[in-house]
């Protein structure tokens, strides 16, 4: 489905990705671990093609993505949902505005059909309808979070879903929420997602793929057990402050 | 070594301008075109100025009269003072002031606003939905501010001229058919080519710089902060510029018709 082979990306004479390369098999979830500056957002931005890779290949469904003119991309790219760090919502705009917003700009369908997709959207994140008319900046993080996910899945059945950082700076309730509304996505639209993230105990009940990124070197790709019984020293410093609740989360060693 | 740097980075800055400025070119008559933000574009920075246009207008028109009445009564002229209103104000004040007006006021907004976008992803978020971004948030403000910064300076031509008018009558003790007669003579061909060729101009700067400036904002909050001044600077002193070299090379050729 989404295969990197060798990419190297870099902003001006910073390197930031080298030689990355790693696989998410179709319907599959993997989670994308490493500290802040690691190069994990920007694998994001490279699939949904915001950025382009200076060297290497990205492989999606079988068609490299390095050659195809941005033109293209711009008609595949509302196929590729994509959760920004922090919601990233058009603060001019009104939850149902957002939501609908790839609707309304990629479709002729009618408003009053819009506004359905809308609060069915808005009643599959558990999200009250009364939201529609509120602007977000009046929701909270969690809630953000939620309207920003659905505005991702709203438009069409998208073939891949991006998370980047969904879970951080939330509440635990806000967490959970957020958790399995990604869950859901994933059993009830069957879509391949990449979630960045450092939270390491949400993540786990997630998926059973994970890799780590550590100065823009993929230093591993693997399973749960593979993580946790890893020798590589940078999974060992990343996993040090957590290991203990990881150990104690359920299914972890099953 | 300093200065070297300064020039390094002036020397990138203007290459990604003119980088900029060619993508903003080339997507300014194709499709999609997004009317209805243009419209909505259109009011918020016509109608949103005017009262400032208005006020500049009157103040700058009646000063200039005011001191020009003073210095044309030495000479026993001062019948001439529409003239020299007209030629001033048509050619020079109203185009020039008004962009500096619109720049301070809108280019200011304009790089804010896009610049806060860019910061918390809102025109990636754009693009990821497959919208391009220099299509739906410059071109609309391009076309915004070209049609409607021509439009302020015309309102701004007939308020300073009405301004010199109220110094001529009251102050200067001018009759007003003397003022109006002199003012008459020159609203010729020249000074209308001259007077509505500038903002055309303007426009063109304010709308590239205060765009260009609001995407390639980086560094949050302070970085918008930065990206907004320096906006303003830029266009203000490139509005200068350009009306100096515009004046130098454009009013020589038309000297028979102003």
């Amino acid at each position: 489905m989404i295969r990197f082979e060798n990419v190297s990306f870099g902003y001006g004479n910073v390197r930031v990705l080298r030689d990355v390369s790693f696989h998410v098999a179709p319907g599959e979830t993997s989670v994308i671990f490493g500290v802040s500056g690691s190069g994990k957002s920007t694998i994001l931005k490279l699939v949904a093609g915001l950025v382009r890779p200076q060297s290497g290949r990205i492989v999606i469904n079988g068609t490299d993505m390095t050659q195809v003119s941005e033109s293209k991309w711009s008609r595949i790219r509302p196929q590729i949902g994509f959760v920004f760090q922090g919601g990233a919502l058009f603060d001019s705009m009104t939850v149902g505005e957002n939501i609908g917003y790839a609707l309304l700009e990629n479709t002729d369908k009618p408003l009053a059909e819009i506004e359905a997709t809308v609060r069915e959207t808005l009643r599959f994140l558990n999200l009250s309808e009364d939201l529609i008319d509120i602007l977000p900046d009046s929701l909270s993080g969690g809630m953000q979070r939620r309207v920003a996910i659905g505005r991702a899945v709203a438009a069409v059945d998208p073939l891949i879903m991006l998370y980047d950082e969904p879970t951080t700076g939330l509440d635990p309730v806000s967490t959970r929420a957020i958790a399995e509304m990604i869950l859901k996505l994933k059993d009830v639209k069957g879509v391949s997602s990449i979630i960045v993230t450092h939270q390491i105990a949400d993540a786990f009940g997630m998926t059973d793929h994970f890799i780590v990124l550590h100065d823009g070197v993929v230093v591993f790709d693997g399973t749960c057990a593979e993580l946790i019984h890893s020798d590589n020293q940078h999974v060992r410093e990343f996993l040090a402050p957590f290991i203990d609740s990881v150990r104690a989360l359920p299914g972890v060693f099953e | 070594m300093v200065s070297f740097s300064i020039l390094k980075r002036f020397a990138w800055d203007l290459q990604e301008l003119l980088k900029y400025s060619v993508q903003l070119g080339r997507r300014l008559f194709g499709r999609p075109f997004y009317f209805v933000e243009t419209v909505e574009q259109m009011y918020f920075l016509g109608v949103g100025s005017l009262f400032l246009v208005v006020l500049t207008g009157a103040f700058a028109g009646q000063g200039f009269a005011l001191q020009f009445s003073i210095e044309l009564a030495d000479f026993g002229s001062k019948n001439y003072l529409g003239r020299v209103m007209a030629i001033a104000v048509f050619r020079e004040l109203a185009p020039v002031l008004t962009a500096l007006m619109v720049a301070a006021r809108v280019a200011a907004g304009i790089t804010a606003e896009l610049g806060s976008m860019k910061s918390s992803e809102q025109i990636d978020a754009l693009r990821a939905f497959g919208v391009d971004p220099i299509r739906k948030l410059a071109v609309t403000r391009f076309w915004a501010i070209f049609i409607m910064l021509p439009v302020l300076t015309i309102i701004c031509d007939f308020v300073a001229i009405y301004g010199g008018y109220i110094i001529a009558i009251y102050i200067a003790h001018i009759s007003g058919t003397a003022y109006w007669t002199n003012v008459m003579v020159k609203v010729n061909l020249g000074n209308i080519i001259v007077g509505l060729t500038k903002p055309f101009l303007f426009a063109v700067i304010i709308a590239t710089i205060s765009t260009h400036m609001g995407f390639s904002t980086e560094g949050g909050t302070k970085g918008v902060g930065r990206s907004t001044t320096d906006s303003v600077v830029a266009c203000s002193i490139t509005i200068l510029m350009v009306n100096f070299l515009f004046t130098r090379l454009i009013v020589p050729l038309l000297k028979g018709i102003l």
